[in-house]
């Protein structure tokens, strides 16, 4: 993967993450997760935003943040498919949250100082608010997990759920484990030690099972589960269908 | 005289009504070279939705006085924090209703009591962690029961 391949990865798990916790909006449980989510997805957005222009810049063939978002098909998404999975119950949002913020937090943390400024800007900016993602989700996991007999059913069959995608953020690529041991930018297989220890304490204390670690789905970023095809359509459809769109 | 930095520094923040760009800290430089003007800001939230409206509101405020050619840029480092509020900006907070933010103490978790705006009691509670805008939560104060924003110390 190169160092373009690398910053549109980070800026597709953002972009796609936030179009996913979007369309809560109008839809949780209560006014206030309403906001939450809102929220969160506009920090994930905002990071998209400067990601995809930096990638662009980086390709050199004049694509803007537009562009990337708006005008590339499916196989081009660099998202790992965590974050492009359905929704589905709240209890799988939160799930899907909690570790993705976790990974987010480290990457971001870690990546303040590296030899690429551009990457280490956004960071140092973005590290901030991950530590409210991962604060918000890690408590409903663990309301929901140490909850009701219910509650803990579902949020344990989420974590079931969820948990085989949770490897592809820590895949080797050889490329970036380049990068990273020349210290440009953080090679994200290294850091499944430390967000196991975040995410297995948040799992103990919501007195969930952390699920065995069976196989992993395969391919590499750009290989993508059905769900990711829907979200594009939704996405994409004005600016494919009136192009140049503005208001 | 009011100079071009004064002129800049005196646009609104668009959510936060009572604060200017530069009480919020968010101004980082305005340099002149004839009649065109370069504008230094910085976001506050990654995903802040009015930072549009900041940009566009810096040069029509410019243009108004007399500038012909103006350019807003977008810095990151280093990056905003609430500690880049003004004194005098926490006070105009505080005065609106607004709880100001906590010094940052290196982690956002370590949140210390929030004083009710209105009545000034250390007894209040947090609603949510997310408010009506991503820089701020609600909160409930349990002695004169009025809730409120407070800014998020980050």
């Amino acid at each position: 993967m190169s160092h373009f391949g690398y910053v549109l990865g980070l800026a597709d798990d953002a972009l796609i993450a936030a179009q996913r916790l979007g369309e809560w909006c109008s839809r949780a449980p209560e006014m206030e997760e309403d906001i939450a989510l809102a929220n969160i997805a506009l920090d994930q957005l905002g990071v998209a935003r400067m990601l995809l222009t930096y990638a662009g810049e980086l390709e050199g063939r004049g694509r803007t943040e537009d562009d990337l978002a708006y005008l590339r098909a499916e196989h081009e998404f660099r998202n790992v498919r965590l974050v492009e999975l359905d929704n589905g119950d709240f209890a799988v949002t939160m799930a899907k949250l909690l570790f993705l913020s976790v990974y987010q937090r480290l990457l971001y943390d870690r990546s303040i100082g590296v030899g690429d400024e551009r990457v280490a800007a956004v960071a140092a900016k973005a590290r901030k608010e991950s530590a409210y993602h991962v604060d918000h989700s890690a408590r409903w996991v663990v309301r929901l997990g140490d909850g009701t007999e219910e509650s803990h059913r579902r949020m344990q069959a989420a974590i079931d759920l969820v948990w085989p995608y949770t490897h592809q953020l820590f895949q080797v690529d050889p490329d970036v484990h380049a990068l990273g041991v020349a210290g440009v930018v953080v090679d994200p297989s290294t850091l499944r030690p430390a967000w196991l220890a975040t995410v297995d304490a948040v799992l103990a204390e919501a007195t969930l099972t952390r699920p065995a670690d069976v196989a992993a789905p395969a391919g590499g970023r750009g290989a993508h589960t059905e769900a990711l095809a829907k979200l594009l359509a939704e996405m994409q459809v004005l600016h494919r269908a009136h192009p140049g769109a503005r208001w | 005289m009011v100079t071009l930095f004064d002129v800049v520094a005196a646009v609104k923040d668009p959510e936060l009504r009572v604060l200017n760009v530069a009480e919020l800290g968010i101004l980082r430089d305005v340099t002149v070279d004839g009649d065109a003007v370069t504008v230094t800001i910085t976001p506050t939230y990654s995903g802040c939705p009015a930072m549009d409206l900041i940009r566009a509101d810096i040069e029509s405020a410019l243009h108004d006085a007399g500038v012909a050619r103006v350019d807003v840029r977008t810095v990151l480092d280093p990056p905003w924090s609430t500690d880049m509020i003004s004194p005098e900006g926490k006070a105009k907070l505080a005065a609106a209703g607004i709880a100001p933010p906590a010094p940052m103490s290196g982690s956002v978790f370590v949140q210390l009591s929030v004083r009710c705006p209105r009545c000034g009691s250390p007894a209040t509670e947090q609603l949510s962690r997310f408010g009506s805008t991503a820089c701020k939560s609600l909160w409930r104060c349990t002695a004169c029961l009025e809730p409120f924003d407070a800014v998020k110390a980050l």
